[in-house]
């Protein structure tokens, strides 16, 4: 039996991800100290070609392999967030990997195996390659969170994310096998058929689904399943931090929703209101945690909790305006995450500086860098002139649109609240004197090339958004 | 002589409940892992009942993939161990604990 070639253009961007990580393992034992940095390269050009390889399945859509992946506007969408997150995160590890002396090959070939699992999860269409799909993303960013091996706080992070993520994998493996035993398949149409219909043990499935509920949960580090969040963030490596606030967070999220509004659909009567009350509990304690932090990564984490929180309300709203809405808010998000990270992994040098204090004066010292984290945390309130701004406006809107009034509020009075933090940060650089011994770093040529994108589209996005707005519209999952 | 499915699934939620107690009162950061194990193992005694139930195949197939997985955890959670063990000298989960939760 023969694979059609259609079948293989379905996956390709993953296939083109494969074969570079594979170079970058295969070429990195030959190259002598001075010329690691190449890795580097033969990751960014992998990155950028599988960016380019995802046109093939726009150009094919369908299902491939037997129903196990289903390539649609949906996956196509994501497929181009998550390759441009794992390009930008390329870039900003350039400086990061050689200043700490960490080893790059490896690095970046982990970082590109993530990417194949963050892509199978977006297209996936059944629960077995979604579980596999998330275990590739998860096992790789456990070696990358405690990539500095002699680091305690990196090794402590690690431990947390690794036993943590496999008590959350745990048990969604368990729903799954509930959903199994409930409707005796594993593909996500012919659940919602099944469930549909009245067959199956409608108690089994309904356990099946909150069990699934707190994996995916955990991954996406909804309250109350949050607490590793703080110390992941802080431990790892900033650049790793970035990628895991903005890649892993985008792609359970697709699974997240593909999950539930094709296979759950039947049972939406009994999740919407499960996830109602979750995007209350993460917002509130998301931004009340971050008032509390004076160090910059564990704020930026408490305020990712926050946001996965926004998230829901659209998630809540149940409807396909709810969809887009989350895909143009993951854009946005995306955007200045990447972008706040990577002035973070930058002035802390070496992870020596994370405290807020430590920006005191940065605008003295780098003025540039410190106008791009005023609009960065500008664009994370939701100012307008700022992705961040259209995407909590639509988020907003498809939440009224629900009427879930009720949740919109809650997410207003808290979008006001964490104002205090952003701009405090804000005010720090400002209005406070310097504290002396830092030492100017001049700002490397990536960082200003990641800095440049992330800038231009977190403004781009809030001055025109309709072309992003447009292209989520069009890649909204069906609604029966 | 015929085994109802509910006893396997019975047994299955039990060994679950012993791996979540396991790993929330275990102070040994291997003891941890082994309560991780045996959650994953839980699981794959409900697939393999509900598979036989359904008379389907792809639940005892779904097994394969879960076995895989669990020995690549296994190999990365034990390099995280083995590192941590190295810059501390010590496994109990108490003494980790530079970040505040």
């Amino acid at each position: 039996m023969s694979v059609p070639v259609t079948d293989l253009l379905r996956i390709l961007p993953e296939l083109v991800l494969a074969v570079f990580g594979t170079l970058i393992v295969l070429v990195e034992p030959f190259l002598r100290r001075t010329q690691k940095s190449l890795t580097g390269y033969i990751a960014l050009i992998g990155a950028l070609l599988a960016l380019l390889s995802t046109l093939a399945p726009a150009m094919y859509p369908g299902p491939a392999f037997n129903g196990l992946v289903l390539v649609d506007g949906f996956s196509i969408f994501f497929h181009f967030l998550l390759l441009m997150i794992t390009t930008l995160t390329i870039v900003a590890s350039f400086r990061y990997l050689e200043r700490e002396g960490l080893p790059q090959g490896e690095f970046y070939a982990l970082l590109l195996f993530a990417t194949i699992g963050m892509g199978l999860m977006a297209s996936g269409n059944e629960l077995v390659l979604v579980f596999l799909g998330l275990e590739t993303v998860s096992i790789a960013t456990y070696v990358l969170v405690g990539f500095r091996r002699t680091e305690v706080r990196s090794n402590e992070a690690a431990m947390k994310y690794f036993l943590l993520g496999s008590f959350a994998t745990a048990f969604m493996l368990y729903g799954i096998a509930l959903l199994f035993g409930a409707t005796g398949t594993t593909f996500l149409p012919d659940i919602a058929r099944q469930l549909a219909e009245g067959g199956g043990m409608r108690t089994l499935a309904l356990m099946g689904m909150g069990l699934l509920f707190v994996g995916l949960g955990f991954k996406l580090a909804l309250v109350p399943f949050q607490a590793w969040v703080p110390d992941v963030y802080e431990g790892a490596p900033t650049p790793v931090t970035a990628f895991l606030s903005a890649g892993p967070k985008a792609a359970v999220l697709a699974a997240f929703l593909r999950i539930f509004f094709t296979a759950l659909e039947p049972l939406s009567g009994s999740w919407v209101w499960v996830i109602w009350a979750t995007a209350i509990l993460t917002m509130c304690i998301g931004n009340l945690g971050a008032l509390m932090q004076d160090n910059i990564k564990r704020m930026l984490a408490y305020s990712s909790i926050a946001h996965a929180g926004y998230i829901l309300i659209a998630f809540a709203a149940h409807s396909e305006l709810g969809i887009a809405a989350v895909l143009f808010y993951l854009v946005a998000y995306a955007l200045m995450k990447l972008g706040a990270f990577s002035i973070v992994s930058h002035v802390s040098a070496g992870e020596a500086h994370q405290s807020i204090d430590d920006y005191a004066g940065l605008h003295a010292r780098h003025p540039l860098l410190a106008a791009c984290l005023t609009v960065f945390l500008l664009s994370l309130i939701g100012i307008p002139l700022t992705g961040g701004f259209f995407g909590k406006l639509y988020i907003f809107t498809a939440g009224i649109d629900a009427n879930l009034m009720g949740l919109v509020i809650v997410g207003v009075v808290n979008s006001a609240l964490s104002a205090a933090y952003y701009l405090r940060v804000v005010k720090v650089m400002y209005m406070s004197e310097p504290q002396g011994n830092l030492a100017v770093v001049p700002v490397p040529a990536s960082l200003v090339f990641v800095l440049t994108l992330t800038v231009l589209g977190t403004i781009g996005l809030g001055v025109f958004p309709s072309p992003i707005l447009q292209f989520a519209q069009q890649s909204v999952l069906p609604l029966p | 002589m015929h085994v109802p499915l509910s006893y396997y699934l019975i047994l299955s939620a039990i060994l679950f409940g012993l791996g979540v107690l396991g790993f929330l009162l275990k102070r040994n950061i291997i003891a941890i892992f082994m309560s991780l194990e045996l959650m994953l193992n839980a699981v794959n005694l409900s697939f393999v009942a509900f598979s036989y139930a359904w008379q389907q195949i792809s639940g005892q197939i779904f097994v394969f993939f879960v076995i895989v997985v669990a020995a690549a955890e296994a190999a990365v959670g034990l390099a995280i161990i083995i590192m941590i063990f190295r810059n501390r000298a010590s496994l109990n989960i108490e003494r980790i604990n530079l970040m505040k939760l």
